[in-house]
């Protein structure tokens, strides 16, 4: 039996992990989708990106279903905050996601290139929309969200939509489209006919330089530009599960974590480690690019992780709301299920989902596409 | 906290349009994969290319729904935090469990394979084919016994007790939930609710070709597979759904009087009213045709147990709403003295019926201020709209009879090799077509509207459920669900039936006649039309 201090560490790092697994496994097809125009110059070289992406995207985006699925039952108190209070910005995400199966599914499905441009503009514009948002969300993370709870624990939110774009999360919204843009064509470096593949080395150079500038900038401002937030006194892990009962202020710095436990700093340092790695391995057009930019981008998701722990949600005008990890989780015994859940059902995903990737292994080449679709 | 009466019409609203719409698509993926496992299943026993090819056709229409449920799906899962934050705070440590537990087990299954059965027929043996149109089939329908879990659980909440310190409801067992009775009867016969529609989807396309003269030995197979899988669905659909008929009167009587527009309490056991105009503002049914008995067997299984009519209950909810307030008034206190021992006690004694008071929070801010007057609005709030449920459910039963009929008669008409011999049979099938469909969605009508005015039976209303948000913000999101799901509707509805149309035939999967060649073009989802 696990005390429920280290169930909720646990569960915060399954939620880290989940957030990971989304961004690398889906990260690419967002990517490859939000440079489907810049990479493929016709609609052949459109149709080699997209069966690149084609038979696994859709066991890619269950991440993200089981990360909403996973919040909701672990913290379900961050789901519901966060996903009411930036509703538009919620709906944005929830509309590129309604798009996109309906646009892989459609586009070949009329022969008029016409149709096929609307979807491909519109699996652009999902990639977009997710890539920058999910970055803007993340952002705003540090700055605190406005929202506070009455006696009742209901919430209230005293802002709307264009409170959201304040400059450090737009910063951070850019980190995560040139990560994720890189992160993608590391992958149709990978996967694509040479012809696309060339241009794809090209991107994600560029796309990586721009990244590690970013990141780096944004750390830089969150060090010394934004406030941190900090659980005055000792923060009852062991505690019930109401943000009420927790007193947050708001200042000190987002960097206390990194000087109390030095090896936090592993996390930036791998991921600007990685994102040379993908400078030196890119132009080999092999596995060895899209595993650096896995890394790139799980370490980036991590070391902002690290920086907010044990804050989930921080709350800007009322500092007492904002949810941590010890105090907006599910009971003890909801944590423990869902960890036996995930300790039985993780592996054997991880197993038919590499199963599937070996079986669809291989480039796609102009020539394939070609022969499948004779009379297009 | 005065709650916006807008924002929940609206969130309702959307709701109700999201979820059935969702629902369109869902049925035909849990039918349809099966009949394709089935098929597939003949292909690898017999070698026959044309099974196969019936596969990889139907597989066509599959995709196109399946895309259109995962899409819509996503919604469904944003949702509850979006518009129900209060509903996701309050319920979340039981609700969101069996929606994770879907994920790992069910879903993530389903959407990895996917990819694999439509672009895999090249690249894995036909076993290993086969294998992953089984596992499809079967993560799909595990998938919807954890939703039905989920939605099990506010019609029935069982398993869980409310804390004071953290304002919400949490488990106290888990196998509870996961076994709960009401859950079992809700995937039973919405499962097979899906195997008809899926049956009939094949059946009624089928009957088309006949009716063409094209196709006709892979209509005719298709035919034969859909009525004997959908007579087997068809008689389990209603003989489960008598059995959710039993568990729904057990645990929601006041569902149950409504449905039956069961005014008053009847004599045991009670008659079953065929026909008749519900009048909600007199509380009674004009013109009503009714037969004796039949109501009292179907709801206790018994001749001598009576059913609660609706004044009845609504007497019954004015008592929880009493001990409700009782409760409620506890928990306050235990909010500033979480060790008060006699607030404790009453808090034990009458949590059961907390969701009672909060029925008041409509009418008054402090339910423990409320007049009798509000206690008689509260409980007069717990009745459904009567009208709806009686005429939903006389429908679907209908429909479901119906789908009997049918299925026995094309299993019939199989078994006698005498499909097309009849072209009035082929139309009835070709315009059946829509009644599952029909069918379906008045039982999620039943099921949820009948559950108002509860988000959690008993424990939570609707109402209260609500996120923080602003009408004007649902209004937006409500006004881009109807555009975009009108415009998907239509683009759906357009290449079903181009599709469809086109045929095997059309789509040189098989020959119009003659010996046949297998066509070269690989049946990718990207090329599966192109030959």
């Amino acid at each position: 039996m696990l005390d429920y201090a280290t169930l909720r560490v646990i569960w915060w790092a399954l939620l880290g992990t989940l957030l990971i697994g989304f961004a690398i496994m889906d990260g690419f097809d967002f990517g490859v989708a939000g440079l489907l125009k810049l990479l493929g110059r016709d609609n052949e070289e459109r149709l080699v990106l997209l069966e690149g992406i084609e038979p696994t995207w859709e066991g890619n985006q269950t991440w993200f279903i089981l990360g909403g699925g996973a919040t909701f039952a672990a913290f379900p108190t961050l789901y519901a905050v966060s996903f009411s209070g930036m509703y538009l910005a919620i709906f944005l995400v929830l509309l590129a996601f309604i798009l996109r199966p309906v646009g892989f599914n459609f586009r070949g499905k009329i022969h008029d290139p016409r149709w096929a441009s609307l979807w491909d503009w519109v699996l652009v514009a999902s990639g977009i929309v997710v890539m920058l948002i999910s970055g803007v969300a993340f952002g705003n993370l540090f700055l605190g969200l406005p929202f506070r709870f009455d006696g009742d624990l209901r919430m209230s939110w005293h802002g709307g939509f264009f409170d959201l774009l304040h400059p450090f999360a737009l910063l951070a919204g850019l980190v995560s489209l040139s990560m994720l843009l890189a992160h993608g064509a590391c992958w149709a470096a990978l996967k694509a006919d040479h012809a696309i593949a060339g241009r794809a080395v090209k991107i994600a150079r560029w796309a990586t330089l721009v990244y590690a500038a970013l990141y780096v900038l944004a750390g830089i401002w969150l060090a010394y530009g934004i406030p941190g937030y900090a659980v005055s006194g000792v923060a009852a892990s062991e505690g019930v599960s109401n943000p009420l009962y927790t007193p947050v202020v708001h200042g000190g710095s987002w960097f206390a974590g990194y000087m109390q436990y030095p090896w936090f700093w592993s996390a930036p340092l791998l991921a600007l480690v990685s994102a040379l790695a993908v400078q030196a391995l890119i132009g080999r057009r092999s596995a060895a690019g899209f595993i650096a930019s896995s890394l790139m981008v799980g370490s980036t998701i991590a070391s902002a992780g690290f920086a907010l722990f044990p804050f989930l949600m921080p709350s800007s005008i009322d500092p007492r709301s904002s949810l941590t990890v010890w105090d907006a989780s599910s009971s003890r015994g909801t944590l423990q299920l869902m960890l036996v859940a995930t300790i039985v059902f993780l592996p054997i995903i991880l197993l038919y989902t590499s199963w599937v990737y070996r079986v669809m292994r291989g480039r796609v080449t102009l020539d394939q596409v070609r022969k499948a679709h004779a009379g297009y | 906290m005065i709650i916006d009466a807008d924002v929940v019409t609206l969130s309702r609203l959307q709701f109700a349009l999201t979820a059935l719409y969702h629902f369109l698509f869902v049925p035909l993926t849990l039918g349809l994969v099966w009949i394709l496992a089935i098929m597939e299943s003949i292909y690898v026993m017999t070698g026959r290319e044309v099974w196969k090819r019936m596969v990889q056709f139907w597989g066509v229409l599959f995709g196109i729904n399946f895309a259109m449920g995962v899409a819509t799906g996503v919604t469904m899962e944003f949702q509850f935090g979006m518009n129900w934050a209060y509903y996701s705070h309050y319920v979340g440590d039981i609700f969101g469990a069996p929606l994770a537990i879907e994920g790992l087990m069910a879903f993530f299954l389903e959407a990895t394979l996917v990819g694999v059965f439509f672009m895999g027929w090249e690249r894995i043996s036909r076993i290993k084919h086969l294998l992953v149109t089984w596992f499809l089939a079967l993560a799909t329908s595990l998938s919807a016994l954890w939703i039905l879990i989920a939605n099990a659980w506010m019609q029935h909440p069982v398993g869980a007790a409310f804390n004071p310190q953290t304002m919400r409801m949490e488990v106290t067992s888990f196998s509870k939930v996961f076994f709960n009775p009401v859950a079992q009867d809700k995937f039973v016969h919405t499962v097979s609710a899906g195997y008809v529609l899926g049956s009939m989807f094949v059946l009624s396309i089928s009957a088309w070709y006949l009716l063409r003269g094209r196709n006709v030995d892979f209509a005719k197979r298709s035919m034969t597979v859909a009525a004997s899988f959908g007579l087997a669905a068809a008689l389990s659909v209603v003989v489960l759904g008598d059995a959710s008929g039993y568990t729904v009167s057990l645990n929601q009587q006041m569902k149950m009087a409504a449905i039956e527009a069961m005014w008053h309490t009847e004599p045991a056991p009670a008659p079953f009213t065929l026909f008749g105009l519900p009048d909600e503002q007199q509380r009674t049914t004009r013109y009503a045709v009714r037969i004796p008995w039949v109501m009292g067997l179907i709801g206790t299984h018994s001749l001598d147990q009576t059913m609660p009519g609706v004044a009845e209950l609504v007497d019954a909810a004015k008592g929880r709403i009493d001990n409700g307030v009782k409760a409620y008034d506890a928990m306050l206190t235990l909010r500033r003295n979480p060790g008060d021992a006699a607030a404790k006690a009453a808090l034990a004694a009458h949590d059961q019926d907390l969701g009672y008071a909060l029925l008041l929070k409509r009418y008054v801010d402090d339910p423990r201020q409320a007049t009798p007057a509000d206690i008689q609005k509260a409980a007069d709030s717990t009745i459904p709209n009567v009208p709806v449920l009686f005429w939903s459910f006389r429908i679907m039963v209908a429909c479901g009879f119906y789908f009997i009929a049918l299925f026995a008669l094309s299993f019939w008409k199989a078994s006698r090799r005498r499909l097309d011999s009849q072209r009035w049979y082929l139309r009835l099938a070709l315009w059946s077509l829509p009644l599952p469909w029909l069918a379906a969605e008045l039982g999620w009508i039943v099921a949820e509207y009948g559950r108002q005015p509860w988000a959690i039976e008993g424990v939570l209303p609707t109402a209260l459920g609500v996120s923080s948000v602003t009408a004007g913000q649902v209004l937006t999101s409500l006004g881009g669900f109807v555009l975009f799901y009108t415009a998907l509707a239509v683009v759906d509805a357009v290449l079903m039936l181009k599709f469809a149309r086109k045929g095997p035939d059309g789509l040189g999967i098989w020959p119009h006649a003659g010996s046949f060649q297998p066509p070269a073009a690989e049946l990718g989802s990207f090329g599966e039309h192109h030959a």
